[in-house]
């Protein structure tokens, strides 16, 4: 499947986990992520590998948990409240260092809120995905290729590291169809070999242990310490980021996944009125870009969003007062129009043009 | 007929409105251009109406969403009524007038009713009246190449069911001949 | 000391007659005095020796007073979260299917928080080994009650006794899962006197064998006690166990598939849905 075919963000995250080698799949049905696991439904018999229906997302995380001790890829996902639900499981992966992708189809909250598209869980993914002192790499894609090109790179990411990997997308991005070219299936046998894994020591070595769990107040202190290491080496490689118009623009968007996509427009169409207007595009929310924010040229920042306003206190961390910065958002699962965002790109800089008349 | 096309498909779950929207978008893909299909979801699939936002463009699409299209197909009276008025000026309307009374509001869009339901029916196609109005649309816009709308349908059925890409190809044709009468 | 020292310094002078098994690693344990935990694991240990699997086998320990366990058992071993065993072993041998899966799991872990993973593993016929301590009281916690704490039992969370208006009444696990058709085997024991604990190793040692024979989810509950949070000396504390636990959860084989004759769970399930066409597998696709 190398060639263009239209599929849904939903599916194509599906298959690009199967590309990526990924044989185990644990789900629970909740909306609109539902396709992904109906899509692995189909699959994964068919390639010999698990799709198993939980009784909970409770317990298809902590299934992943137990896939990912045994050190095969493998994948969970779900929207919103579901993922509250997962956060344990989420937690005991980071502490027992397990790589595995989780992936959250965003939906309005809070409590059983929507299951329209939503930006809300920001926070949660960045910032507490369980309790303890941990982070986890957060890649937001924003079309339906990065939905697979994205799905694809978290599995290698997630086993790098040892840690797992949040895919945060939406229900707009989960639901629509884009054309997408797959990227090259790996065959999971060829994948290197995991030897801390829990797969039986055969005789050959001490047994593994995957724990969490560290009754020593320094030994715990210690491995917190290790893999905040870890986490400074993954903030050297891996974030992500797409600047788009922002070399000469005054106004810059920051926006992410499907809010990033209304804001484009929006930035094209202050463009053909003669607003220097530009987008910055966070791709991995954690690590955040902040480099990248910092090094834009802009008098004002724009943070648009489909909450109430999340991201907007990691764009104020990384700018640190060096520009205005202020927010439009909808949630709900309200999506803005181009049009509503040129207006407020326009009402910026009116005030701005009054600002440098006085 | 503008070189970006905002449509929106709509009708009662079931009478193939998110499948008609999908042959477009695959018809826009095989004609090279950058789509998107997006649908209503959630409670309204199941047996409420439904409807979807297709974008044929030659730009990168920012939002799939489609508040304000410039072609509509509608297949019922409440998408019709409801659609009707955010249709733009130099828009299409092609909707089923087996099932839709005329507009009561006025329109400056070009608008064509076509007996889809009633000749799908008459021709043994019951349930493809979603392909007569495709057939129509087509004629009446032109978003791609015939060759490419035809590549689509082969593209939206699976091959397995060859018989149905057959049924679904002469619905599109029994449309396209009807928006050549009017 | 280094794993099998000691048994060669014994074998040099006499003949060994009672070793530490293998897959128990030498390290000390951290139970109270008196607790059954150690019998049981030892049990597990001997099996995992005579089955001859311990390198192929993966343990799950659960959370309360085993919740170290990964060090004391010689085969891999992976710590879950509270009551998510069974979910975790499920992950695992969905994986690693050649692979000896068993949960060590206490009446907390399993018949509260995590009951419905228990629950739905058992439906699911996983083929994994569930070893259950059902002492009647929250141990690690310090002595709460817990889903199997007896009626009108005083603990720390029921101190005029287990009022069966506002905590209900305790759940008989072998009995509920014995309903279920993924069920291959389920046996409650206890380990209070030489006989018994022989008993409960023909119950784990054909728990194990099961998933060795992929006969299917088999579940050994053993009956125990907790002497320090029920506040009794070792002896009285069995005592108490035998007058009010083993009246209320009688010993016994609760389910046993091969036993009714049926090679496996699942041939069992067919039989028991006998004119169901769909369930029979009739006029399926």
């Amino acid at each position: 499947m190398t060639r263009k075919v239209l599929m849904k963000g939903n599916e194509a995250i599906a298959e690009a986990a199967l590309r990526a080698g990924c044989r185990h799949f644990f789900g629970y049905p909740i909306t609109p992520q539902t396709e992904l696991a109906a899509y692995m439904a189909r699959k994964m018999p068919k390639l010999g590998g698990t799709y198993l229906q939980a009784e909970s997302e409770i317990a298809a995380v902590n299934m992943l948990y137990g896939a990912a001790a045994a050190g095969v890829r493998a994948m969970t996902s779900s929207s919103s409240p579901g993922i509250s639900l997962k956060t344990e499981g989420i937690s005991y992966m980071a502490g027992a260092d397990l790589p595995g992708v989780i992936v959250n189809v965003q939906r309005g909250g809070p409590g059983l809120g929507s299951i329209q598209p939503s930006q809300s869980d920001y926070f949660q993914a960045t910032r507490a995905m369980g309790h303890g002192d941990f982070y986890l790499p957060v890649f937001a894609p924003s079309t339906v290729q990065e939905m697979a090109d994205l799905t694809f790179t978290a599995f290698n990411v997630a086993d790098e590291y040892r840690t797992p990997v949040v895919i945060l997308a939406d229900g707009m991005l989960g639901q629509m169809m884009e054309p997408v070219i797959m990227p090259e299936a790996i065959d999971p046998a060829t994948l290197p070999p995991k030897p801390w894994a829990t797969r039986g020591h055969e005789g050959a070595r001490a047994h593994n242990i995957i724990n969490s769990l560290h009754l020593d107040a320094q030994k715990l202190y210690e491995d917190n310490v290790r893999r905040f290491a870890t986490y400074e080496q993954i903030k050297r490689d891996e974030v992500r980021v797409e600047t788009y118009r922002t070399e000469d623009a005054d106004i810059v968007i920051c926006a992410f996944g499907a809010a990033a996509r209304i804001a484009r427009s929006a930035v094209n169409a202050a463009r053909e009125r003669g607003i220097k207007a530009g987008l910055l595009r966070p791709i991995t929310l954690w690590p955040y870009p902040a480099d990248a924010v910092k090094a834009l040229h802009a008098k004002a920042l724009v943070v648009v969003e489909l909450n109430m306003g999340q991201m907007i206190e990691d764009v104020r961390l990384a700018a640190d007062g060096a520009f205005p910065i202020s927010f439009f958002g909808r949630c709900g699962g309200i999506i803005p129009t181009p049009d509503e965002v040129l207006d407020e790109i326009v009402r910026i800089h009116e005030a701005m043009e009054d600002e440098e008349g006085r | 007929m503008a070189d970006q096309i905002e449509a929106i498909f709509a009708g009662f779950g079931g009478q193939g409105v998110l499948f008609a929207g999908k042959v477009m978008a695959y018809a826009g893909l095989i004609a090279g251009r950058e789509v998107s299909w997006l649908p209503s979801y959630g409670p309204e699939m199941r047996g409420g109406t439904a409807n979807c936002s297709v974008t044929l463009a030659d730009e990168p699409i920012g939002s799939p969403l489609v508040l304000h299209p410039n072609v509509l197909v509608a297949m019922n009276q409440p998408s019709f009524d409801k659609f009707l008025p955010e249709v733009r000026a130099d828009g299409l309307i092609i909707y089923d007038d087996t099932l839709i009374a005329p507009a009561s509001a006025p329109s400056k869009a070009r608008i064509f009713g076509i007996s889809a339901t009633k000749m799908a029916e008459e021709a043994d196609l019951g349930g493809l009246s979603n392909m007569v109005l495709m057939g129509a649309l087509w004629e009446k816009a032109r978003f791609c190449a015939e060759g490419d709308l035809i590549g689509a349908v082969d593209e939206c059925v699976s091959a397995s069911r060859q018989a149905l890409v057959e049924k679904n190809k002469r619905a599109m044709m029994l449309g396209m001949e009807a928006a050549r009468l009017i | 000391m280094k794993r099998g020292d000691e048994v060669a310094m014994t074998q040099s002078t006499e003949k060994a007659v009672f070793t530490r098994p293998h897959a128990l690693l030498p390290v000390v344990t951290n139970y109270c005095p008196g607790c059954t935990h150690g019998i049981v694991e030892r049990l597990v240990a001997e099996v995992i020796d005579e089955l001859g699997v311990e390198g192929k086998t993966v343990g799950i320990s659960p959370v309360g007073c085993s919740v170290t366990s990964y060090d004391f058992f010689g085969c891999d071993m992976i710590e879950a979260s509270h009551g998510r065993a069974p979910a975790v072993a499920t992950g695992v041998k969905r994986s690693l299917p050649d692979r000896i899966v068993f949960a060590y799991q206490g009446d907390g872990d399993l018949a509260s928080i995590g009951m419905a993973e228990t629950v739905h593993a058992a439906t699911r016929g996983e083929n994994i080994t569930i070893i259950f301590i059902n002492n009647a009281i929250y141990g690690m916690t310090g002595g709460q009650m817990a889903p199997t704490s007896l009626p009108h039992q005083v603990t720390q969370t029921s101190p005029y006794g287990r009022d069966l208006e506002t905590a209900g009444y305790p759940i008989r696990v072998c009995e509920l899962l014995a309903t279920l058709d993924g069920v291959a085997y389920l046996e409650r024991v206890s380990v209070d006197t030489p006989k018994s604990v022989r008993t409960a190793k023909k119950a784990i040692r054909h728990a194990f064998k099961n998933q060795v024979d992929g006969v299917g989810y088999s579940l050994v509950e053993v009956v125990s006690t907790c002497p320090t949070n029920w506040k009794m000396t070792p002896e009285d504390a069995f005592a108490w166990m035998r007058e009010n636990m083993l009246t209320y959860y009688p010993l016994g084989v609760y389910k046993d598939v091969q036993a009714e004759g049926f090679a496996n769970a699942a041939e069992a399930a067919r039989a028991r849905a006998e004119g169901c066409p769909i369930a029979c597998g009739e006029g399926v696709r």
